[in-house]
């Protein structure tokens, strides 16, 4: 069975190969940091069940300092535009197909591996679409290799140029690759140390929610704000949802706990809409598509959904006071 | 004063420190924070701090699976050495009823749907926007108004970006076994309170047909904008 060391494994591998090939980019001033960097990360997927928790701790903290000195950016090499048209010409639709394998292997495997005894045994059931995703990966570039039989460069190894062009990728998403896992981690030490708790105090003493509306904008607003400083709405949930929306929205003014709960969770998103910490949403698209803005606080992939995120905010806490309390 | 952490976070964000150096300061100083007493002596904080660093050392390693997505980069670079986007590109010259603003709105419903129906790794940044949907709106851009500037290129990707974010988040929630859903109803279980998927996922929809409203008639105004800025291409021009 297919499970989650197997695809650490390779994740490890593409981590050391990025390292590779970073550390080689001469158009990079600072290659041996942006190298270091994914060494380290490459580590932590081959051997960090081997490392301890400290050990873990003190990687997390090279990782940290090396994004906070500046990985650089680099021109790793890659097909000219002129290759590329010309092979876009020859391969048409069928490059279509191929980008179709990766969602297309994600879903089937889920599936499979959920519904029928054979997926089962093959992928770990539990960690179904990760692993389907990575196949995919993989199935994916056997196609290619075997169906679009690519021209290569004579120095260039078969297996070596994905690997080439995902470090490529992965160099333009830099430090933001791993936010979200720190942000996770962030979450667990948060919640060990009681702050859910403490933030419900200090709702509950300082905003007088005296009128159904008062409290239900509170909710929602607190929910919006709380996941603009954590990057993701399923950090606020907890908190708020203890601080105000239970004991206020739901039990004070009786409200129905299925509408509250789940508009209070949307008006979460509007805040991830809103903030550079949610770096897999915010950060990562703009690194991938080059926008020159990309490292300022409000980015223009954030600024284009503020309107939305605001709007919709809004709307939110007007459903719920409509249809909370029915 | 186990709020600290918090306050960290609020002053990383606002000096615009590393976001990573700010996560990981913020739960030091919430462990440190946590263990400081009038009394404490430097050695009983020191500890602190290991066993915090120890703590999110254990919590780094075990949430390794949140990283492993980038792999998908891999398949995408190869495909894009191969000229992805460049099909893209000359595919949607080809349909000449498009435009930023209907392609925009038609994958911001595909993809409310599809993740509606809990199909949410079907888009994305690596996987969707990069390679497909944003060489798509330059190029039916292009095909209408002509040569682009850098301006109004990186307006259009944003454009991407957040038609695929907006429509993931207001079309995930109908889903009955999404991530979030399972949250709340296991929040509101150790709360003592009952309450079924379906009804969470029921009462997503408002949001979510709101969000489509807002967010199709911005992308109608972002390419009325287009229009009157850079002018309809002539025809055999």
């Amino acid at each position: 069975m297919i499970a989650l060391p197997h695809i650490y494994v390779l994740g490890g591998l593409f981590f050391a190969a990025t390292a590779w090939f970073t550390g080689r980019d001469e158009r990079n001033p600072h290659r041996l940091r942006a190298a270091s960097f994914w060494t380290l990360l490459a580590v932590s997927f081959l051997a960090g069940d081997r490392l301890g928790d400290l050990g873990n701790g003190l990687l997390v903290v090279g990782l940290a300092l090396l994004a906070t000195l500046g990985l650089g950016t680099g021109g790793a090499p890659t097909s000219t535009v002129e290759e590329r048209r010309e092979s876009a010409q020859r391969h048409g639709d069928r490059l279509f197909a191929v980008a179709l394998v990766i969602p297309a292997s994600a879903l089937l495997g889920t599936l499979a591996a959920k519904n029928t005894p054979w997926g089962a045994r093959l992928i770990d059931p539990a960690q179904a679409t990760l692993v389907s995703l990575v196949l995919g990966v993989l199935i994916a570039l056997v196609v290619v290799f075997a169906w679009l039989r690519p021209r290569l460069h004579a120095a260039d190894v078969a297996v070596l140029v994905p690997m080439r062009e995902g470090a490529r990728l992965v160099g333009t998403v830099g430090w933001a690759a791993i936010l979200p896992q720190m942000l996770a981690s962030l979450g667990v030490v948060l919640l060990s140390a009681g702050v859910g708790k403490q933030v419900g105090l200090l709702f509950s003493e300082h905003l007088a929610l005296d009128t159904r509306f008062a409290a239900v904008a509170a909710y929602s607003i607190g929910m919006a704000l709380f996941t603009v400083l954590m990057g993701n709405a399923f950090a606020a949930f907890p908190v708020m949802t203890a601080a105000v929306g239970l004991p206020v929205v739901v039990q004070r003014f009786g409200g129905d706990p299925a509408v509250v709960c789940a508009i209070g969770m949307l008006s979460g998103f509007c805040g991830t809409l809103l903030t550079p910490m949610a770096a897999n949403f915010n950060v990562v698209p703009a690194n991938l598509l080059d926008l020159p803005d990309r490292d300022a606080a409000l980015n223009s992939v954030i600024r284009t959904q503020a309107p939305t995120a605001i709007a919709v905010l809004a709307v939110n806490i007007l459903l719920m006071y409509a249809l909370a309390f029915r | 004063m186990s709020l600290l952490g918090i306050a960290v976070l609020v002053l990383g964000f606002v000096l615009r420190a590393n976001p990573l150096l700010i996560v990981l300061a913020a739960a030091l100083v919430t462990g440190l924070a946590a263990a400081w007493t009038p009394g404490a002596d430097a050695a009983s904080l020191g500890q602190a701090a290991v066993a915090t660093l120890s703590a999110f050392g254990k919590a780094f390693n075990t949430n390794r699976y949140v990283s492993v997505v980038w792999l998908v980069l891999a398949a995408i670079g190869m495909l894009e050495r191969l000229g992805l986007q460049e099909r893209a590109r000359t595919w949607i010259a080809g349909v000449h009823a498009a435009t930023v603003g209907r392609l925009l709105a038609v994958y911001f419903v595909l993809r409310q749907v599809t993740s509606a129906l809990g199909l949410t790794s079907l888009g994305g940044h690596a996987q969707m926007v990069r390679p497909l949907v944003a060489p798509m709106a330059e190029g039916a851009a292009e095909a209408r108004y002509g040569p682009l500037g850098d301006r109004v290129r990186f307006q259009i990707r944003a454009h991407c970006a957040a038609a695929d974010n907006i429509a993931l988040f207001f079309g995930e929630d109908i889903f009955i076994a999404i991530a979030s859903i399972l949250l709340i109803k296991g929040f509101l279980e150790q709360s003592g309170v009952a309450v079924e998927p379906f009804e969470l996922s029921r009462w997503a929809i408002p949001t979510a047909v709101a969000a489509l409203v807002i967010h199709v008639a911005r992308l109608w105004l972002f390419e009325r904008r287009l229009e009157c800025t850079l002018g309809r291409k002539e025809r055999g021009e």
